[in-house]
């Protein structure tokens, strides 16, 4: 029978299934972090059991370290404990770890890929939603909570319902200035936070096979932004010449067996989905959102909705006043204070290359804060091997030191109350980057663009 | 876990779709170790005004709301992170039952494995249910999860619900996922011995 990408996948880890549609489902690899894993790990000894598989566990503190100083102890006592913790734990129990100074160090959903952890038709699991960014290599990888992170920890495996198929459709060439984030805004936009709850979602068609693997973990990281339970695309060449040689990629000729297998990783032509969604790609202008949820993107140069009745219209009144915005107004011409350019969806070395082409030789404008954190120690080490600290440098942006900083605001990276932001993380709720910061979602370059101009600005006029 | 069965109690309104993690619990109060304590910070910054004072016209603030246990909010609700520290707050704020008419899937999860219900009702039922609790805030609800039934005042017929027979069962004895998972044993060191694609 024809099977889909997630059918395959899916069919391949199912241990067993039992009465009510639930599956035991086995899991290949789990990443961890700071965070969501000292209760589980505490669940764990309080119920007397240890972990099945430590071998198949990555460690890594994101989260919550500074951006700063990261050769210093912590400052913040309560940090400081977690990343401790984290330390203890993965001792004691014979976990991998990649703390704070390790070469390999960064954000889990940056690190899983570049060290070839992430491989097409594993499972992968994190008590973080935005796993889903792994699902860009052909891995069914998900978001999960700490109980969850406790039954992988006990068993290697969880206790799921399958979910429905959707595959989103993205055909034509993109415009310029419209990169990957655009495309996942504008998706976003069309199908709103909820339009994909309870579905698997593959992206395809001619506009993700031509991006980068960088662009495609940009998008499938997204996912969850839509309510999907994650986000996958069929593995191909660009991912094979991505994975080849990295640290934990199959070497010889197991490399060549993996190969294999992995060109079987597709949706039969006469597989059947449960959704469809088809998009121009061509038609898709560089995206900004202007509420406080990623399904509030409008085309930059557009202005945004008015909404009249409907339940919808008290959080959206309420969403805009937030913002301190008017319904019809356009967004062109507002100064920005502050820019963030980081976060699993937007810190990987393409992405500072990006940044770092456009911003060559110019300057920042002078009331703009402007910070970039990379994705890892890795992609750090590479912006400097290739002297885009230095560009950065040279036109006021701040390099910062890896980790997850203002996407979430765990550590000293804040945004203040009041000020707008325009940041390359994947949430503008409010308070995500710090209480009363006001969040607009956009691409490096749109960023990039606000960071030198000062305000928003209709970014095709400024394209070489 | 603790077991659920029944609950009759008062409702709190939050009439707000798309509410988020950030929002239940914002991410500078998730630096803690363990999983008790988190209720004093839900919805903390709609709940208390930058001096630390209680913001009066938030809803978890108003008197006539105070000890209530069940949750009735927009749909969509627990959109955003995977964290389970959001159940958490609400359980350890004293709710035992979420009512919206769209739950995002990590959260129902993360609620169904903390002992806190989920209940979905439609975008019509959710609608009627806050024009109940606004026309009179001591209104309670009763939910007896054996029959999947919700009952509200002055409404003729109980609303049905439906939830998973497997989590019901989980919830009704306060069972979870690990107690099943770990009885799997065999069978899941048998997967693993035939595993072919981890190269
Ligand atoms: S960068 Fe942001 S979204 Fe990504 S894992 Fe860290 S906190 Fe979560």
């Amino acid at each position: 029978m024809a099977k889909t990408l997630f059918d395959k996948i899916w069919d391949a880890h199912v241990v067993r299934e039992v009465a009510g549609g639930l599956t035991v489902f086995y899991i290949d690899r789990h990443l961890i972090h700071e965070v969501t894993s000292p209760q589980a790990f505490d669940e764990l000894t309080a119920r007397g059991l240890t972990l099945h598989r430590p071998e198949q566990i990555v460690a890594t503190a994101d989260h919550n370290v500074p951006t700063r100083y990261q050769d210093q102890p912590i400052q913040d006592p309560l940090s400081r404990s977690q990343v401790d913790k984290l330390t203890e734990n993965c001792a004691k129990f014979g976990v991998e770890l990649y703390g704070l100074g390790h070469q390999y160090q960064g954000i889990v959903h940056v690190i899983g890929p570049e060290l070839g952890i992430t491989q097409p038709g594993l499972t992968m699991v994190c008590g973080d939603s935005h796993t889903s960014t792994h699902g860009a290599f052909g891995t069914i990888a998900f978001g999960i909570g700490t109980s969850q992170v406790t039954q992988v920890m006990a068993s290697q495996c969880l206790l799921l319902d399958k979910p429905k198929r959707m595959r989103i459709t993205l055909d034509g060439d993109l415009r310029p200035g419209v990169t990957a984030k655009d495309l996942i805004l504008y998706v976003i936009s069309q199908l709103g936070t909820g339009g994909a709850t309870g579905y698997f979602v593959e992206y395809a068609g001619s506009a993700i096979r031509a991006l980068s693997m960088e662009g495609r973990m940009t998008i499938c990281n997204m996912s969850i932004e839509m309510g999907a339970r994650g986000g996958l695309i069929a593995p191909d060449a660009t991912t094979f010449d991505y994975v080849k040689g990295r640290r934990f990629a199959p070497q010889g000729e197991n490399w060549n067996r993996a190969v294999a297998y992995w060109q079987t990783l597709y949706s039969d032509e006469d597989a059947i989905f449960d959704a469809e969604q088809h998009f121009d790609a061509s038609a898709i202008q560089p995206m900004i959102t202007y509420g406080t949820n990623p399904g509030m993107g409008i085309p930059l140069a557009t202005s945004i909705p008015v909404l009249t009745g409907g339940s919808e219209a008290t959080s959206f009144d309420k969403s805009l006043r937030y913002m301190g915005f008017q319904p019809g107004e356009s967004l062109l011409g507002k100064e920005i204070n502050y820019v963030f350019i980081g976060s699993c969806t937007n810190s990987r070395i393409e992405d500072l290359r990006t940044v770092a082409a456009y911003v060559k030789g110019k300057q920042k404008a002078a009331h703009v804060e402007a910070i970039i954190v990379p994705g890892s120690k890795q992609v750090e080490q590479q912006a400097i091997a290739e002297g885009i600290d230095k560009v950065l440098a040279e036109a006021g942006f701040e390099l910062r030191e890896p980790g997850c900083s203002a996407c979430l605001a765990m550590n000293d990276d804040k945004i203040p109350a009041g000020a707008y932001c325009v940041s390359t993380s994947n949430r503008n709720f409010e308070g995500r980057q710090g209480p009363g910061a006001r969040t607009l979602l956009a691409s490096p370059l749109v960023a990039a663009i606000t960071a030198v101009e000062g305000r928003l600005v209709d970014i095709t006029q400024y394209l070489n | 876990m603790e077991k659920f069965q029944t609950l009759r109690s008062g409702v709190v309104p939050l009439p707000i779709e798309n509410v988020d993690t950030d929002q239940i619990i914002p991410a500078r109060f998730l630096k803690a170790t363990t999983r008790e304590g988190f209720g004093a910070n839900l919805f903390a910054d709609w709940r208390y005004a930058a001096d630390g004072r209680p913001n009066a016209d938030f809803v978890l603030n108003d008197s006539r709301y105070q000890g209530h246990q069940i949750l009735l909010a927009g749909k969509n609700f627990g959109c955003g992170s995977s964290r389970e520290h959001a159940a958490w707050a609400l359980y350890d704020a004293g709710f035992r039952v979420v009512i919206s008419s769209y739950f995002a899937d990590i959260f129902r999860g993360n609620a169904l494995n903390t002992g806190l219900l989920p209940l979905q009702v439609s975008d019509e039922v959710l609608q009627g249910l806050f024009a109940v609790v606004t026309a009179d805030p001591r209104a309670t609800l009763a939910v007896d999860l054996q029959a999947q039934t919700l009952t509200v005042p002055g409404w003729a017929e109980a609303i049905h619900f439906e939830l998973d027979p497997y989590k019901k069962e989980c919830l009704i004895n306060g069972y979870d996922d690990i107690d099943f998972l770990i009885s799997q044993q065999a069978a899941i060191t048998a997967y693993e011995q035939q595993r072919s694609w981890v190269f």
